[in-house]
Order: C-alpha cells, then structure tokens, then sequence
C-alpha cells in the first residue's frame, strides 16, 4: 500500500466538511422553522408516514418555507410517533404521540401562530425557560448517549447531516496515521469489547487478523439480529448508518482488508434501503471505494442480506451464508481471524462495535476508558420492551444496574403491576429475578447470574407472565432455530421442548425437572457453537429462580401466573357483573358469552377458545372478568 | 398453467441475467427470483442449479434451510404474525390463533381464494408496539383479536368498493 498523504486527506476532509457544516446551519440554526419526524420502523408501525404526509400537506396548502426532514429513531419508542420542531425564536421541541389531527394543529396553532402546544410536548431538545428540556428527566442522570448520539437527530439518508456532525472525522484521522499498529493500539487501549454478547476484546481480535501472512482480508459487520426482543441494530443502521460505514472502513484500514461486507436480516427492509443510500452517498464522496480521500487506501462495501436464520449469527456460520451455503457453523479453531470468510483472515464485528470505533478515535482511549467499569469499559445499549413504561432505546455506562435501568430510566412497571423477572440476552440469556436487580450491568456480572448481556435485548416480565411458558418459548425458538449439525442440539432441545411442552399444558410428571437439568447439560456440553451451548440458559434460570412456578405446573395443574391456556379458565363474576351493560358479549370472537335470564352474562367454557378479549372489554368500574387456575376452579352453573 | 410455467421461465432469466456464475451469488438469486414471483417453484430452482452449475439439491438445500424463502404462491394480502419475545408476552399467539380462526387456514398456508397468506416472523424488531402483525409489509401495533376483526373488515369494504367501481365504469 501506497504511504499517505497527510495534507492531502486532511484538504479533501475539511472541504467536504465544510460544505455539510454551512448546509447544516442552514438548516437547523437558520432562519426558516424546520420540522422533524421520526420514521424509523417503530415510528412507522405507529403512524408516522401517516403524520408526515398530513404535515407536508399542510406546509403546501399554507405555503410555509419550512423542511420536513426524516430522521431516525429517538429511543423514545413508547412516544412514537416523535415530532420535533425547531422555530426561530422558541426552543427546539420534540411533541409525543402525534397523529394527524395534532400534526395539523402544529402546523396552523405552532408554526402559523404562536401557540407552541405544550399539552403534545415530549420535551424539549435544549434547556429554555418555556418548556422542560429531555436533560431534565429523571431519566437522563443515568443515560449516556454514545452511539445513539445521532439517532433521531439526523436524516440518516443524508451524509452532510453525519458530517456536519463529526463524522468521517475519525476515519480523515485514521488515514493520515501510518498504516501499521497505530489505529489497533488506540483500539486495544480503549479496551472495547464486542457488543454482539460474548465481548471478546476488539483490539485483540483486529491484531490477531492482521498478523497473519499478507493476502486478502475481509471485514464483516454483523447485522444479523436474529435475537426475538432485540432492535438496537436496526435503530442504529436505521437511524444513523454512517456511524457503522465509518467504523467498518477505518476496522479495514487497521486490519489491511480492502473488502467488507454488512450482513443485514432481509427482515429489516428499511434498514437495508437506508444502507444503500449511505453507501452510494458514501462512495459519490470518495469516503469510501478506490483512493479513499487521496490517502492510497480502497475499500469496497457490500451489502448481504441474511435470510432469515437464527444460527447466521454466529460468524462461522455468517460466512456459510455470504458463500451460498445453508449456514451451519463449523468447528474453531482455525479461528475466523486465520481461516474465515472464502478461506481467508476475517474480523468479524457487531454493528454496535464498530459504531463505537469513530467516537473512540475522535476522543482517544483515554476518554473511553473513564465510562464504564474496568473491564468493561465504554456504554451498553439495550432495547427495552416487555411489561415496562418507557420501551424504547436506551444507552448507559456499563456498570449501571439493572434496577437503575429498569425503575429509573425503563419508569417500571405500569398499571401498577409487579415486577418478576427481566429476561435478558434473547434465546441465549436467561431471567434475572428482583433479587438479582442490584448486579451492575458488565459482560461478567450478568455471566456469573447465569445470563448473559447478549446483544441487548431485554425484556421486562410481571406478575402476569408465566415463566415456564417464557423458558419454553425460548426453547421452542432454539429448537426450530437449531441448524441441525450437532445431535445435542438437534435431538436434546426437542426432549427439553416436549417436557416443558407437556409441563405448561398440564400434563407434567414427577422427575421432568431433574430430566430437564440433566438435557440442559448435555445440549451445553455437546454443541460446536453458542447456539447450543447458551440453548439451554432461559430453562436453567428459571428453574435456578422460579422452580416453585415449574412444580405448581407439575403437581397441582396450576399456572400461578394464569398465562397457560390449558390451565385456566375465563369467568365472570355473578356479583359484580351489571346487568345492564353487554360490553363482553359484544366482543367476543366466538359468541361465547350470553346473557342469563337475570341478564347476568355466562361464558360457554365449551366454546370459549381464551383470547382474553372480555377480560379487556369489561369497563374497569365493574372487573368482573376473571381467570381461575385451575380450571376446575370455575363454579358450576346452578 | 403454460402462462405460469412462461412467467417463471421468463423472470427467472431476467434475475439470472444480471448476476455472474458464482458460488456466492446464490443467496441473492433466490431473493431477487422470490420478490419477482413471489415464491421459489421447482422450475425456477432448477433453472438456477444449472446457470450456477451446482446439484439440485443444494439449491434445494439452501431454500429450506432458510426462514425468508417459500415454496408455495403468496395469497394477495400477507399476513405475518409476529412471534418475538415482547409479541408472544403480550399475547402474540392468541394474535396467531385468531388470524387461524378468522381465515380458516393454518401457519404458512394460503386461502383457497388466494386472498391472504398467513406466516409468523421471528422478529420484526417493533418490541414496543407488541404484539405486532406484519400486513402487507407494513407493521401494524397492537394487533389483538378484535384489530384481526378490523383489519379484516377494512380489506372487505375495500374489495366491495373496487367491486361497485368496477361495475358503475362497465
């Protein structure tokens, strides 16, 4: 490879910075009101194409000079769909929950009058004395926004937003370094791990490529979040995809590769068509492809769709994928850092761990290693969902606790219910009970629990939740997912699956926990990948936790949590019914709830096929829906 | 019949047409030939074994290893349940059952009328709007058994109101 040019990388980065900083002024500190929508996957999924067309019609109909730009995703999912608008004169607000009637109102009440809305306000982006800014939310004390810095606050399809903002910063640095063990070194001394849960040192792995005989090296980012309960990596690709590019060319630059994939599920489509834009925007501006910025470094981005596989995940495995292959893991070592993608030395990265690599560049491992703990140092982002009031995206220094996350930032649990488990780490992690909320979030603490951090999934559970329905539809999803290689894995999840199957369907025998404990071994001892090695975690903690639900189950035909169908019962109560009103029996999906001749309502236990509908439908004033466990619990009909 | 066998011969070469011989190309393929047809017929399988000059049982191999492909036609609406873990606590497969019982098909069948196909999907990553079902490509919150009902009566208005369109205008 050709030596660098300093000068010349640093005078071809700074014109196109300068360019995207005036285009950015211009948009977000001038002279026109500016609108922004959050349209990433979960903003659309609750309205917002709806509420972007209602507010570009509006802005025509009024003839407003006034942008409507798309940006990404703002963590704030429970909101969507997020406006924000930034108005000379006022702060810059972010409005919740908007749907066309209230984007309307914004635009005639807000943008052609002066009546900010305040009843629609999430918050407000930067502190002012009219209305409560984000910072101040209790929440915000714990957050710590890396990676998700530029989520929500950038149109994610156009690359001067990413550059007005530092970006490609780190990588005009990079290229201007020598091309030998510099970048790794910064990269080793930040101490970051791999952000895809089993956090093997970044540094580490990126030497270890590198030292091998010259020849084509490959670099893969790996999108292929598989994990049900995760979304980070589709917020990120979705919302901010340069952060991931920038990351993966510099990861290039490190290693000596010229090639890189980004391997994307195929069920996340609008994270694949954000990834093409940024790449052809990428390449228009030479930050990526031949010469990269006159520095005498190529490198060339593919996209690959994942099919939808469980198991590609796993890198071994990924690389089956990119070569045409059904992707089934193989023995390590060779190790994919020696022998990995087509034969040849491949690194292969989280998209959340080479989004980490820019900031780390541009601030230097010193500033890396003050967040977070000792060993692991840096932020951990998790996508909350479940039982929990604030689901969304949420960034915090590694360290932080799980109480923390999930009282505090998470706001608890709603409609006053109590929590009792938090599953964490998808398939491969398992469910920490309230006894466990006070460990500090790190790769470690979690392992010795008997989860693991996983991607970042996280799901919170309440009294409602059966656990072990959860243990086994986890099971259930390994075991459909399992590639079939290895005969643990293939043969031991189905005999776990058909106990706990039978378990939660009231059929359970004396001696399935211990038969479970030892499958559990077994599949863990006899599995090549993490697949089937981790299978077996979301039973194991359950029953380390929850053993008493599993017996409840097994011995008296009882679901403590009424989740189980075949083991509950819908009733209403005679006495708390009114008379008057048929709300149930209008919305049952079977006709299987009539009236009595006192005009008391009956369910046809016959009939009733428990979709929880009634229970919904009875106005809270009366409550008399009810489940019983077991069903022989409901009282005969007189 | 000869009309569908010609329009998966003829798609089918257009997909292959814009890729090269390789190995590594046949993931793509399958992707580009589905999102034509809509599925992977036999015929078109075939097809794509010879241009890649590998065993028809690797291409074979691969379409049902993984979840994305399908071997049977797409009814006109697509139903996907979501099965992820915040959909299937918050009662995903009570969704699922309803969807069942609505449509009077099971998991990865089509109506006889080819109207809707009913799938699940791993995870679609809408976490905070469970549970999710995925109509027609586009993620729909908080699908409980009285949505299906809705959603299914909105398909209905729709097709009456295409049925009179087109009898005023003939």
């Amino acid at each position: 490879m050709k030596v660098a040019e300093p000068a010349a990388v640093a005078v071809a980065y700074n014109e196109i910075k300068s360019r995207a900083e005036s285009r950015w002024r211009e948009l977000a500190n001038g002279d026109k009101p500016v609108i922004m929508v959050g349209t990433a996957t979960c903003g659309r999924a609750a309205g917002a194409l709806q509420v972007l067309k209602t507010l570009r019609n509006e802005v025509k109909k009024h003839n407003l000079d006034c942008p409507v730009v798309e940006v990404g995703c703002m963590g704030h999912c429970h909101a969507e769909p997020i406006v924000m608008i930034k108005k000379p004169g006022y702060p810059f607000i972010s409005y919740g929950y908007v749907n066309p009637v209230v984007a309307e109102r914004l635009v005639k009440e807000f943008l052609l009058g002066d009546d900010p809305c305040l009843e629609s306000v999430l918050g407000a982006l930067e502190e002012n004395d009219l209305v409560p800014s984000l910072a101040d939310f209790p929440r915000a004390v714990y957050e710590k926004k890396i990676i998700l810095q530029n989520c929500g606050q950038i149109d994610p399809t156009d690359i001067d937003h990413y550059v007005a903002r530092d970006g490609y910063a780190a990588l005009a640095r990079v290229l201007q370094m020598p091309p030998d063990d510099d970048v790794i070194n910064e990269v080793k001394k930040s101490g970051l791990r791999g952000r895809g849960g089993a956090g093997f040192p970044a540094g580490q792995k990126w030497h270890a490529c590198r030292s091998t005989p010259p020849g084509p090296r490959y670099i893969i980012c790996n999108g292929d979040e598989g994990d049900p309960g995760a979304f980070m990596d589709r917020a990120i690709l979705e919302s901010d995809p340069h952060s991931v590019i920038e990351g993966m060319i510099i990861a290039g630059y490190a290693i000596g590769a010229s090639y890189g994939y980004i391997y994307v599920r195929a069920e996340y489509p609008l994270a694949v068509a954000r990834l093409e834009i940024a790449l052809r925007q990428a390449r228009k501006l030479n930050l990526l492809g031949k010469n990269i910025l006159g520095s005498g470094f190529s490198f060339h981005i593919r996209l690959f769709q994942g099919s939808g596989a469980f198991v590609c995940g796993e890198a071994t495995a990924l690389a089956a994928s990119i070569e045409g292959k059904p992707g089934t893991p193989r023995p390590k070592p060779p190790r994919m850092t020696t022998e990995g993608l087509f034969g040849r030395p491949t690194v292969v990265n989280n998209v959340k761990t080479l989004a980490f690599v820019p900031p780390i560049i541009r601030n230097g491992a010193a500033w890396f290693t003050s967040i977070g703990t000792k060993d692991s140092p840096g932020t951990a982002v998790f996508a909350l969902a479940g039982k929990i009031a604030n689901t969304g995206l949420v960034e915090v220094p590694m360290g932080t606790t799980l109480r923390q996350v999930i009282f505090d930032v998470g706001g608890g649990i709603p409609k006053g219910k109590k929590f009792k488990a938090v599953q964490i780490g998808g398939p491969s992690g398992g469910c920490l009970p309230e006894s466990a909320l006070d460990l500090p979030i790190d790769f470690d603490s979690l392992q010795d629990a008997g989860a693991m951090m996983g991607s970042g999934g996280m799901v919170v559970l309440d009294e409602d939740d059966c656990m072990v329905e959860i243990a086994r539809y986890f099971l259930e999803f390994t075991q459909r997912e399992s590639c079939g290689k290895c005969t643990f894995c293939r043969l031991g999840t189905k005999q776990m699956l058909a106990i706990l199957d039978d378990i939660t369907l009231g059929q359970g025998k004396e001696g399935d926990i211990d038969t479970l404990l030892q499958l559990a071994e077994d599949v863990k001892l006899g599995s090549l990948c993490g697949l089937g090695k981790t299978a077996p975690n979301p039973v194991l903690t359950t029953l380390r936790y929850f053993k008493d639900e599993y017996e409840a189950h097994i011995t008296e035909g009882r679901c403590p949590a009424l989740m189980c169908r075949e083991l509950i019962a819908y009733y209403i109560l005679p006495d708390k019914c009114e008379r008057s009103c048929d709300a149930c029996v209008g919305t049952c999906t079977v006709e299987a709830i009539t009236p009595n001749k006192k005009r008391i309502k009956v369910i046809d236990q016959e009939k009733c096929v428990k979709c929880n509908t009634c229970l919904v439908a009875c106005p809270p004033q009366y409550n008399a829906v009810i489940k019983l466990s077991p069903p022989s619990e409901v009282p005969a009909a007189k | 019949m000869a009309e569908e066998a010609e329009k998966i011969r003829r798609e089918t070469g257009r997909v292959l047409g814009r890729f090269s011989r390789k190995r590594g190309n046949l993931i793509p393929i399958l992707q580009k030939v589905q999102h034509r047809l809509g599925y992977l017929p036999r015929e078109a399988m075939l097809e794509i074994a010879r241009f890649l000059d590998i065993p028809e049982i690797e291409v074979y191999g691969v379409v049902t290893f993984y979840n994305q492909f399908r071997r049977n036609p797409p009814g006109k609406h697509s139903i996907r349940v979501c099965l992820g873990t915040a959909c299937h606590m918050k009662g995903g497969y009570i969704t699922l059952d309803a969807w069942k019982r609505r449509l009077n098909i099971g998991q990865g069948e089509t109506t006889a009328d080819r109207e809707f196909d009913l799938d699940t999907v791993a995870c679609v990553g809408c976490c905070t709007m469970a549970p999710v079902t995925v109509v027609d490509d586009k993620p729909q919150a908080n699908v409980e058994p009285t949505r299906v009902d809705g959603i299914l009566l909105a398909f209905e208005r729709e097709r009456e109101k295409k049925h009179k369109e087109n009898r005023e205008s003939s």
